[in-house]
C-alpha cells in the first residue's frame, strides 16, 4: 500500500487503461458491425439482421463463436511463434491508443485535473512510429511460424509493402511536424487552433493537402486494408498470413487490424483535423450543447423505429439502446459533465467520418495487382511525399526567416 | 526501492537473458527474435534515463527496420535449424575464465565509479540533464553538421556499394 501511495500516477494511469480497454474492445467488436452494415448498404443488402434489432448483437454472438471453434495448431507449426505471433500483433495495436489524447491537455474531472490521455509523452509521434514499426512481425512471424505455403507468401508480400510504405507514411507527417514544431499530440492539435476568415478552422489539411492525400494512401496500406490488401488476396493466397489460423488466434488477427484502422483514424484526426478542436469558434457559445443534443436526436429516432418498425423482442432491445442514448443525452447537457465532453464528441466524430471513409473505400475499390503496388509506392507516393516535405520547409523559411 | 529502480533491473534482466537466448536458440528466427528482444529493453534503458529520442530511434530503426530485414531474409531463404560441432576446447579452457574475469572485473569497476554509487543509491531515475529532441536536432545540424553530412555521405556510399556489388556481372 505504501508503494501505491507513493506512486499515484500508477493506480490514475491503471483506472485510465482498464477504460480505455473497455471502450476500444466495445469499440473493436462494434467496427466490424459498422464495416458490414455500411458495406452491405453500398451493395443494396440488409447485413446483419437477425442477432437483435438491426443485428446490434452480432458481435456478440460473433465472439461467442470465436471462443467455442477448435483451436487448431498445425502439427510442423513452430509451436511458441505460432502462439506469440497473434499477441504481438494485438497487444501492438492496442499500445499506441495510449498515446491518443481525446480531449484538451486538462480537463476537470470531480474537481481533480485529469487529462484524457493515459501517456502524453513529450514524444508522442515518434513513440506511435516506433510501435507501430514493429508492428511488422506480427503478420511476417504468423505467417514463417505455420509452416505453409500461402501464410509464408502472404507474410513475405505483407512485410514487404508494410516496410515500402512505411517510408512514406512516416514522411508524409513530416510536414505537420514542421508546422507544429513539435512531437506532443497536445501541441500539434493546440497549434491548429484559430480560423481562417474568421469561421473556417486553421486544421492541418488545408495547408498539408498533398500530405493529407500521401498520408492517408500509406495508412490505407499499412493497416492491408482494400484496395491494398494483397497479404489476404482471398484469390491468390487463401486467407494470407493467418490461412492456418482459428478459433481466437484468429479473433486476435481481426481485432489487430481493427485496432491499426482506429490509431491509423485517431492520428489522422489529430495531424491534419485539429484533434478535439471543436470546428466552429470559442465565441459561438451554444456548441456546448452539440453533443447532448445530437444524442437525444438519435434518441427520438431511435424511439420513433422501435415504435414504427420493430416487433417482439428486437423492440425491448432498441428500446433498451433509445434508453442509453437518451440517458448519455441529458447527462452529456448536465453543467457538471457538459465541458468534459466537448473534447473526445469532436474527436470521436472525426475518428468515425475517416473510419466510414476507410470502410466506403472497401466497398468501392479493385483490388491492385502486387507490381503495380510496389511501383505506386516507391515512384509515386515516396516522391510525392518528399516534395511535400521540401516544399512545406521552404514555405516555412520563406515565411518565418 | 523506487519505481525506475525496480524497472532498471527488470529490463536489465531482459536484456541479458534476451543476449543469452539469442546465441543459445538454434532456430534463427528465434535468434532473431531474441535480438529484438534485447533491442528493446535497451529502448527501455534510455528511457529510464530520459533520453525519450533516443529511446523511440532505437526502436524505430534497429527492432523496426533492421530486424524486419533480418527476419525477412530468414524467412525468404527458409533457413534451417544450425548445425553444432562440438565446442571447441579454446573455449571451455581459455573463454570461460576469461569471460568470468572480465564480469567481476566490469562488476569491481562499476561498484567503485560514480555511476555505481548512483546505481546503488537507487537511482537510475530521470536525469535532469537530459537533452530534449529540439536541443538534440539544433546541435546536430548546427554545431555538429559536418560530421553528420559526413556520416550520411558514408551511409550513401555503402548504399551505392551494395548496389554495384549485387548488379555486378558474373
Amino acid at each position: 500500500m505504501e508503494f501505491v501511495a507513493q506512486h499515484p500516477v500508477l493506480v490514475v494511469s491503471l483506472v485510465k487503461i482498464a477504460v480505455l480497454l473497455f471502450v476500444v474492445m466495445t469499440a473493436l467488436a462494434y467496427l466490424s458491425w459498422f464495416e458490414r452494415k455500411v458495406i452491405a448498404h453500398i451493395q443494396s443488402r440488409w447485413g446483419p439482421y437477425y442477432v437483435g434489432a438491426h443485428g446490434l448483437l452480432q458481435p456478440l454472438a460473433d465472439g461467442v463463436k470465436f471462443l467455442f471453434k477448435e483451436d487448431v495448431t498445425p502439427p510442423a507449426a513452430d509451436r511458441f511463434v505460432y502462439i506469440l505471433a497473434p499477441f504481438f500483433a494485438l497487444s501492438l495495436a492496442l499500445t499506441t491508443l495510449a498515446l491518443i489524447p481525446f480531449g484538451p491537455a486538462t480537463v476537470y474531472i470531480f474537481g481533480q485535473p485529469t487529462q484524457l490521455v493515459v501517456a502524453n509523452v513529450d514524444i508522442g509521434l515518434l513513440f506511435l512510429f516506433a510501435i507501430t514499426s514493429i508492428g511488422v512481425y506480427g503478420v511476417a512471424l504468423a505467417g514463417w511460424s505455420s509452416n505453409s505455403k500461402y501464410p509464408l507468401l502472404g507474410s513475405l508480400r505483407s512485410s514487404a509493402q508494410m516496410i515500402s510504405y512505411e517510408v512514406s507514411l512516416t514522411l508524409s507527417v513530416v510536414g505537420v511536424l514542421l508546422l507544429a514544431g513539435s512531437f506532443n499530440f497536445n501541441e500539434i492539435i493546440e497549434s491548429q487552433r484559430g480560423y481562417y476568415l474568421h469561421f473556417f478552422p486553421r486544421w492541418n489539411v488545408i495547408p498539408q493537402i498533398v500530405g493529407f492525400l500521401c498520408y492517408l494512401t500509406a495508412a490505407v496500406a499499412e493497416t492491408n486494408r482494400v484496395p491494398f490488401d494483397l497479404p489476404e488476396a482471398e484469390t491468390e493466397l487463401v486467407a494470407g498470413f493467418h490461412t492456418e489460423y482459428s478459433s481466437f488466434k484468429f479473433a486476435m488477427f481481426f481485432m489487430a487490424e481493427y485496432g491499426n484502422m482506429i490509431t491509423v483514424s485517431c492520428l489522422a484526426t489529430i495531424l491534419f483535423f485539429g484533434g478535439w478542436l471543436s470546428p466552429f469558434p470559442d465565441s459561438w457559445t451554444w456548441q456546448q450543447y452539440i453533443p447532448g443534443v445530437a444524442l437525444l436526436c438519435a434518441a427520438f429516432y431511435l424511439a420513433y423505429d422501435t415504435v414504427r418498425n420493430m416487433r417482439g423482442i428486437a423492440r425491448i432491445q432498441l428500446a433498451v439502446v433509445t434508453l442509453i442514448a437518451a440517458g448519455l443525452g441529458l447527462l452529456c447537457l448536465h453543467p457538471a459533465v457538459m465541458p468534459i465532453v466537448q473534447g473526445p464528441f469532436w474527436f470521436l466524430l472525426k475518428v468515425v467520418l475517416i473510419l466510414f471513409f476507410y470502410v466506403w473505400t472497401r466497398g468501392t475499390l479493385p483490388r491492385f495487382r502486387y507490381d503495380q503496388l510496389m511501383s505506386f509506392g516507391w515512384k509515386l507516393l515516396l516522391p510525392v511525399s518528399l516534395v511535400n516535405l521540401v516544399a512545406t520547409a521552404l514555405w516555412i523559411v520563406v515565411k518565418h526567416p | 526501492m523506487s519505481l525506475p529502480f525496480i524497472l532498471f533491473f527488470l529490463f536489465g534482466l531482459v536484456a541479458v537473458a534476451g543476449a543469452i537466448m539469442l546465441i543459445v536458440a538454434r532456430e534463427p528466427i528465434h535468434s532473431a527474435l531474441s535480438l529484438i528482444l534485447v533491442m528493446v529493453s535497451l529502448a527501455a534503458l534510455y528511457l529510464l534515463l530520459g533520453a525519450e529520442f533516443i529511446s523511440a530511434v532505437q526502436v524505430i530503426v534497429y527492432a523496426g527496420a533492421v530486424m524486419v530485414l533480418f527476419v525477412f531474409v530468414i524467412m525468404l531463404l527458409n533457413a534451417g535449424i544450425e548445425e553444432r560441432t562440438n565446442y571447441s576446447q579454446m573455449a571451455k579452457y581459455a573463454g570461460l575464465p576469461l569471460a568470468i574475469f572480465l564480469l567481476l572485473a566490469l562488476a569491481h569497476w562499476m561498484a567503485h565509479s560514480a555511476i555505481g554509487a548512483t546505481v546503488a543509491n537507487g537511482a537510475g531515475a530521470p536525469n535532469q540533464a537530459a537533452v530534449s529532441t529540439r536541443e538534440l536536432s539544433s546541435m546536430l545540424f548546427q554545431k555538429y553538421l559536418f560530421p553528420f553530412e559526413a556520416t550520411s555521405i558514408l551511409i550513401l556510399i555503402a548504399i551505392l556499394g551494395a548496389l554495384v556489388l549485387a548488379k555486378r556481372p558474373e
